[in-house]
This record gives structure tokens, sequence and C-alpha cells, in this order.
């Protein structure tokens, strides 16, 4: 019989218990921050969250107002940068998934994909500015568009990337000795098998961008007023609650609050819908 | 079953149609792989874009100031004179302790949730875990301000100045008035937000360990941790890695909520305590008031180290993947 | 694709689409700059906009960034708190006139001491800091403070840590009053403070103050007041201690000689008056002498015409200090003979 060393075996199994509750700590640690941090968000933003928020425009301070017009420049830019920045990401990512096996080309992209992802969006907002307010002579609604698709673009290559290599290649050779195409192959097959997880990787781009400001600050400026011409500069929910949230006047303070709330209760209901939509597998209808 | 390709039934269509018919086909295939070749070009090109925009920026600060602009600590709006040091040596220090906090934070949530959670709780627990990525950074800066801040000045720092701040050497580390802000507070900040990223990719390969290798382990009277340890972590380290380098890169470059807390201040100081500066925190706080070629100009070089040192990190990390894979016996 | 999704896109496309045909009540006019002014802008552009239908769009992105935009030409004024000196008036082409006047208080957290009661005058408010007076029961405070019981504490200086207007008018009166500041650190947006921490913005400033006890710092006057701060009496030029109030302000723009400074370039801080607050300071909209767009110049003009005539009232309610009316109409004389067309003739007539 093998000798039993009950020291040794005993020490193994603190120190398995000592890892263990360690774990758990680990995620009350996470969970208390979450739960710190939408606290605070509630008890500042919800008492100051009612009808007129949705109804009424900025205001100087001491009027009472609402955040209509910082609300309507989000929704305009995030849609137009979703809509440049979409297409480009799933193409762009096709290649690396589908075509680039050989090449430098796909490895290349791939790595500076990731620089992009990580670049700082305020030097995003920088070089924007730089492309596309100076030059023009004015700010507007299309360059903050612009600067969020940049941050689009790299979030949409890498997980439609991912998404893509998930899909089986029975799918792709079982369509292809159907005699298809291969754009046909990509587009009817591997997309739609996809589609779940690609769609879950626009509801993030969506998400991270709805929260954006640095690049907003020099390329849609802000704007007092309702403006739906994006030639113009235009309001976005983070910019104002960035510079009300900063301000010594009360009822700004009350609306940078709001907003901030609305702004997260947005993002985290998209990342909810996106978890819960890619969470049914990648190969589900 | 309903024919899912084709227009025509080929089998009845006569010859020349068909061979028309494929160099269509054959067209537009062409027309969609340049389509996306295009698209991946783009991407190329719009890095290629920001760094030539940023270097076109940067070259009246390098005229005046050559490569003495990263080591030296000056900065001085009033006579014109900058220098890099400040921010980068913050920006490195507090990604650095994100990742020291964030890393091992991380690797328990992934622990938990792969191997000692219910089932039921899993989804709702990685839900919640993910949803701190979800919360915009301004956020974060507004939290961090407003009620982190005060928190940590009343409860936190005094601790740490009086416990720790009388070690032998690293007792200068923690010593420092309590107020709250500072480079400790601002990397804590970063190590929360890191440790969704990190962890959901730490859980996400340890999910994929085939169940037979730790079955094994355990078969032969292994305990959890030295499953995990011993079987999972050689497993997935390449995951891993990529896993950390996902939440540097995120703790390199945020801005917001780090311009909140970290007090802007062109100081090299010792203590942890004290106020600093990270690049982007920099750019953030003096981009719309720099007045001048040279102050612009400094902060748009600071902007393109900032890219620099993401470039190093990451090459970096590709390189310790490859090797790793390559070790593995896998394809690179 | 499926069919949902397909629905949910041409929903978008098409709000989308329709909004931007739609009514677009783009703002006529845009500016950027300063931040001190910009809420009493913002007010004057709602009534404004009541009253004319015409939108003016004012963004507080800093006295730089008011400067760095109107240079570019991205904006139709800029703003800025730092007024251009005279030469780079000329350089750039540009002109400057202020619109309203506002002061920058010293504000403390010390247990005991009232508001107001505190008294400091301008070089120990520099040498504090310089880093030189670095605990509150120094020598030199108690010379000025025989009347109340100063703790042995050390002092937690505070400053901007963002460029800021407020930061140039309070290190221009530090330069005025000490000769050491003015060559060791001098005056700018943005310096290199010898001492202490930063906060972001006045809030920033105004928070750390508010917490960290034996602190100092300097805010707006509207932000002191609005957060109730405990704030300092200073000395000024003729030795007398005031406390910071909008009549206080209005002494030190009244003393002031506006119609000899030229590109009214003149800053109120130090300034003589038996009341005068010593660091106050006008904010100033920048223009250029020739304009492309005539029509947008006389736009602008006509907003802050109106704004002097019928703002006044909203600009001391958010604790601003109006223009004297002796100002107001030497703003206008330089108007009309500044600001022209490309062709040499007047936009303001």
């Amino acid at each position: 019989m093998i000798k039993f060393d009950r020291k040794r075996y005993l020490r193994r199994r603190i120190l398995n218990a000592t890892v263990l509750s360690i774990s758990v700590l680990n995620v009350a640690f996470a969970l208390v921050f979450l739960f710190w941090i939408l606290w605070t968000l509630f008890s500042h933003g919800f008492s100051y969250l009612n009808l007129s928020v949705f109804t009424k425009m900025t205001p100087p301070p001491g009027n009472a107002g609402g955040l209509l017009n910082a609300i309507a420049g989000s929704l305009y830019m995030v849609t137009v940068a979703t809509l440049i920045g979409t297409p480009v990401g799933i193409l762009a990512a096709t290649y690396l998934a589908e075509f680039g096996k050989n090449g430098w080309l796909a490895p290349t992209t791939r790595f500076i994909n990731d620089i992009l992802l990580s670049a700082p969006s305020i030097v995003i907002g920088l070089f924007i500015y730089a492309i596309a307010v100076h030059s023009v002579g004015h700010f507007s609604g299309w360059a903050g568009a612009l600067a969020l698709s940049l941050i689009v673009i790299p979030v949409v290559v890498r997980t439609t990337e991912n998404m893509l290599q998930l899909v089986p290649s029975s799918l792709r050779e079982a369509a292809a000795a159907l005699g298809a195409p291969q754009w046909k192959v990509v587009v009817m097959v591997v997309y739609r098998a996809a589609r779940a997880g690609m769609l879950t990787g626009l509801l993030l781009a969506v998400a991270r961008i709805s929260g954006e400001t640095a690049p907003l600050l020099f390329t849609a400026l802000n704007n007092q007023f309702w403006n739906s011409d994006l030639n113009g500069p235009m309001s976005s929910l983070a910019v104002v609650i960035f510079q009300f949230a900063m301000s010594p006047y009360e009822d700004w303070q009350h609306l940078a609050w709001a907003g901030a709330l609305l702004i997260t209760l947005f993002v985290l209901g998209l990342n909810i819908l996106a978890r819960s939509l890619f969470r049914r597998g990648p190969t589900s209808s | 079953m309903p024919p899912l390709f084709f227009n025509h039934n080929y089998t009845t269509m006569p010859i020349f149609s068909q061979e028309a018919s494929h160099k269509r086909q054959a067209m537009f295939d062409l027309l969609f792989r340049s389509l996306t070749r295009v698209c991946a070009f783009g991407v190329l090109a719009l890095l290629a874009a920001i760094i030539v925009s940023l270097v076109d920026g940067s070259m009246p600060a390098i005229h005046a100031f050559g490569l003495g602009f990263l080591t030296s600590s000056d900065w001085d709006p009033v006579n014109d004179k900058f220098g890099a040091l400040v921010p980068i040596i913050g920006t490195l220090i507090t990604s650095g302790i994100a990742l020291l906090i964030g890393i091992p934070v991380s690797f328990g949530i992934a622990l938990f949730l792969t191997e000692l959670s219910p089932r039921i709780l899993r989804r709702p627990l990685g839900i919640a875990i993910e949803l701190l990525a979800g919360i915009p950074s301004i956020i974060y800066g507004m939290w961090g301000l407003f009620v982190f801040a005060p928190f940590a000045a009343d409860h936190i720092q005094p601790w740490i100045n009086d416990n720790l701040g009388n070690l032998p050497l690293i007792g200068v580390v923690f010593q420092g008035p309590a107020m709250g802000i500072g480079m400790l507070t601002a990397s804590f900040i970063l190590a929360i937000m890191v440790i969704p990223f990190t962890s959901s990719v730490m859980r996400d390969v340890f999910e994929i360990v085939p169940p037979m290798l730790k079955e094994s382990a355990y078969g032969l009277g292994a305990t959890t941790w030295e499953v995990v340890r011993n079987i999972v972590l050689p497993y997935t380290k390449v995951g891993v890695v990529g896993g950390i380098m996902l939440g540097l890169g995120r703790a390199l470059g945020e801005t917001m909520a780090v311009t909140f807390v970290i007090g802007n201040a062109h100081e090299l100081s010792a203590s942890l305590l004290m106020p600093g500066n990270t690049i982007s925190s920099a750019l953030a706080n003096e981009f719309t008031e720099a007045v001048g070629d040279i102050y612009t100009s400094s902060l748009i070089t600071l902007g393109m180290t900032l890219f620099v040192i993401t470039f190093v990190v990451l090459a970096l990390a590709k390189l310790l993947l490859l090797r790793l894979s390559a070790r593995e016996g896998k394809q690179t | 694709m499926n069919s949902k999704l397909k629905q949910l896109f041409i929903g978008i496309a098409a709000t989308a689409a329709i909004a931007y045909a739609g009514v677009s009540q783009a703002t006529d006019i845009t500016g950027a700059g300063a931040t001190f002014p910009y809420p009493v802008y913002s007010k004057w552009a709602d009534a404004y906009k009541k009253n004319t239908g015409i939108g003016l769009n004012y963004q507080s992105i800093g006295s730089g960034g008011g400067i760095k935009q109107i240079e570019a030409k991205t904006v139709d004024f800029g703003a800025s708190d730092m007024p251009l000196e005279p030469d780079v008036l000329e350089k750039s082409g540009l002109m400057q006139f202020p619109t309203v006047i506002g002061g920058v208080v010293p504000v403390v957290n010390l247990d005991g001491v009232v508001s107001g009661s505190l008294k400091l005058d301008g070089a120990t408010l520099a040498d504090i800091y310089l880093g030189k007076i670095t605990k509150w029961n120094d020598p030199a405070i108690v010379a000025l403070n025989k009347d109340i019981k100063l703790p042995d504490q050390d002092i937690t200086v505070v400053h901007r840590s963002d460029g800021s207007g407020t930061s140039f008018i309070f290190t221009n009166y530090l330069s005025k009053v000490s000769p050491e500041w003015k060559s060791s650190v001098g005056v700018g947006t943005s310096v290199a403070w010898k001492a202490g921490t930063g906060g972001k913005g006045n809030e920033g400033v105004a928070s750390y103050v508010q917490r960290i006890k034996g602190s100092i710092g300097y805010v707006e006057y509207a932000y002191a007041l609005q957060n109730h701060m405990n704030h300092v009496s200073l000395k000024n030029h003729d030795g007398h201690y005031v406390q910071p109030e909008a009549s206080a302000f209005q002494a030190a723009a009244a003393g002031a000689e506006w119609d000899k400074a030229p590109g009214f370039y003149l800053l109120l801080t130090d300034q003589a008056g038996k009341n005068s607050w010593p660091i106050a300071g006008a904010t100033f909209i920048l223009m250029y002498k020739v304009q492309d767009k005539p029509a947008t110049a006389k736009e602008v003009l006509k907003f802050f015409a109106w704004s002097y005539a019928h703002g006044s009232k909203m600009a001391s309610d958010l604790d601003y200090v109006p223009l004297p009316a002796s100002l107001v109409k030497l703003i206008h004389k330089e108007w009309e003979s500044q600001i022209k067309t490309a062709a040499g003739k007047s936009v303001w007539k």
C-alpha cells in the first residue's frame, strides 16, 4: 500500500481551500464595485430622470431643461458611425478569416487592428480634427461620427473574425461541394451561421461608442440647441455630461447624473442583449 | 429541398448559359475578394494615416527638444519647455499596478466561474462581471472623483500611510497626504476597468480545456487548485497571455477615468499617494487650452509616444505568444 | 440577413434620412473658448434665441482652444480669459473686446475660521503658492491675522490641473505682487506650479479644498458663492482689506482706463481703488478684423450688442459683473472702426 503522508495531504487541502476562498472573494470584489457604481448612479440620477429630460433641450444654468438635443445628437452620430464602420469592419474581418490564409496582409492587419483597438480615443479625436475639422473649417456631426466609426472598426473586425473562425469548415466545404461560388459561401452560409455572434460584436461596438467622450470633444464640439444637421456642431450625451458634471450649478449637475444614468442603462442593456444573443451558440438559428 | 443557391435549374440549362453564369459568379468572386482585401488594407491605411498625422504634428517639438524630450521631466508652458518623462512613467506605473491588482483578481474570478460556481449562477455572474466592462469610462471618472476618492481619503489612504508608510526602503512609496486622488487611486480604478476584460477572456479559454484532461487529474487525486495550476493554466497559456494583453491595452489608453482622479501633477514623486500624470490624462487636461506651436506639438508628441509604447507592448506580447505556441507545436 | 434585422436597418436608415432632411434649426453662429463666461453666454444665447430666433452656439473648450479655433477659422468668434497682446493681435489680424467681468477668489479649509475673516496679502499668497510658507501658523500669516488662532498645520496648496483663464488671472496677480513669482514661475493659463496638487476644473479645486483640511485654492467667484466656500479677504493695491463681491469687482473695473488700452488689453488685477478686489478680470471675444463672412460677423455683433443692452441682470444673477456703460460705448466704437469687410466697408453700422 502506498504510504499516506497525512501532513502533506493536509497542506495540499489547505492550499486548495485558501485559493478557492480567495477566488470567491475576487468575485465578491468585482460585484461590490459593480453594485457600488450602479448604486451611485441610481441614487444621484434617478430622482432627476423625469419626462422633461426627454422633451426639453439643454438649458443655460438656472433654467429648467432636459437633454433632448444631447440624446438626439448621440443617436444620430452613433447610428452614422455604426453604418460607416460596420461594413468596413465585417469585410476586413472576412478577409482575415476567409481569404487571408497565405501572405503577409492578414497577420499584419490583425496586429495593426489590435493596436487600433487599444488606441486612446483622444488620439483618434485629434486625428479626425486634423483631417475633417481643420481642413473644412467647421465642427460637424459628420466629423464626430467619423471619429466614432474609427473606434467601431477595430471592435467589429476583432469580434467578427472570431465569430467567422468559429464556423466549422464542414459548412463551407458542403456549400462549395454543392457548387456555390466563394462569395456566396461566405455571404449566404458563413455570415448566416455567425450572425448571432456578429450581431453581438455590433452591439458591443455600439455600446462602446455610446459612452465615448474624448473623440467628440474636438470633432462634433457640442451644441446648446437642437441641431439635426450633421454639417454643424452637434450635441452628444457624453460631452454634455462631462461639461455639466464639472460645473458649479446644481441643476446642471443633476442633469449630468441623469444623463449618466441614461447612458449606463442604455449601454448595459445593449451588453446584456449582446451576451444573451451570443450564448445561444454561434451556429444556432 | 428548396434550392438555396441557384436561381436556375442547372440540369436543364443550356451549356453556354452555364458558362456565362459561371463567368459572372467568378467575377463576383473576384469583386468580393478584392473588396475584402481593400477593407483590410483600409485598416492598415488608417493606422498609417494616424501615424503620419501624429508625426507631422510632432515635428516642431522634436526639432526643439530632440530625443531629450523623452527623458526630461520639465513641464513649463510659460517658458515653452516640455518633457515627456513624467507622463510616460505615470502611464507605465498606473498600467503596471492595474495589472498587478487586476490579473490575480481576474484569474480568481475565472477560476470561480469555471470550477466552483453552481451551474445556474454561472451565466448571471458572468454577465454581471462583464457589465463592469460596459460602464462608460466617464462614469468611472465621475464615480471615482465624487464617490471613491473621498472614501479613499477618509478610510484607505490614512491606513496606508500609517501602516505601510513606515516600512524600511519601500515605505516612501506609501507616504503622503490623504487626498483621495493620486496614482494609487487611478491605478485602482484602472484595475477595476481591466478586470472584466481579462477575466472574460480567461474564462472563455478555461472553458475550452477538454474535460478529459481535467478528469484524469481529478482521478489521480488532485485538488481543484492543483488541476488548475498544472493542467488548465499550461493548456490555456496562450489565451491567458492574450487576455492580459487586452487588459494592458485598455489600461494604457484609458483617458476619462484616469483624468478625473490622477491629479495632473507634472512632478515625479516616489509616493503612490501623490498625484501624477499619464499621457492620456495630460492630453485630455491640456490640449484644448494649449496655446502656441511648441506646447501643442509637445502634446501631440506625447500622443505619438503612447502609440509607440502600445505598439512595443503588443509586439512583445505577440512574440511571447508565438514562442509559447511554437513550443506547444501549434502551427504558427 | 433575417428579415427582422433588415427591417431594423431600414427603419434606422429611414429615420436618419427623414431627420436629416427635416426641420433643420441649425445654429447660425458658432463660438468657442473660455470656460469662465460659459454660463452667462449660454444664458444670453437662450434668451436671444427666444427673442430673435437666431441661435448662437457657444462651447467652452478653454481659452487656448478659443484662440486656436478662431485662428483656424473653424468658429465665428473665439473667447479667451486671457487677452492677447496688441502685437499678437496685429500679427494674427484679430481684434478683441471684453464682455463681462468676474473675479478669482482664494478659498480655504480651516476649522474655526469664519468665511471672509482670514486676511492675506499678495506677497503672502505668492509665498504660499511658491511653497515658501508651509504652515498655517507661519509668522507672515499670523502677522496679518492677530485676532485668529491659526493652527500648526501643513498648508495643502491646490491649483488647477487643466489650463484655464482662471489660472491666468491668478498668476497674473501673483506676478504683479511678487517679483519672485514673476521671475520663477510667470503668468499663463498653465504654469509650472512650484507646490501643491492640481484639481480639474473649478469643481476639482473646490472639491479638494472642501475635503482636505488646511488646504487653500482659488476658484471663480460664481463657484465660491454657489458652493458656500470659505473665502479669504485680500489686501488690495490701496492697502484695504476687501471681501470678494460684485461691488468690489465693479470698483476694480471702474478705475481701469479702458480708453488708454489698445486692443482693450487691460488686466484688472491689483487695480487701484479703495474697494477694488485685487484679482478681477474681464473675459474677451476675438474676431477677425477683415471678415470673410460679413453677414455672420454682423450677427455676432448684434448678439453682443443685445447682450450688453438687455443681459445685465442675467449676468449679475449668475454672479458676473456687467461692463460699465462707458466701456460699452467704447466697444461699439471699436466695432465700427475695426471690423471691416474685405472691401474695407465697416460691418457694424
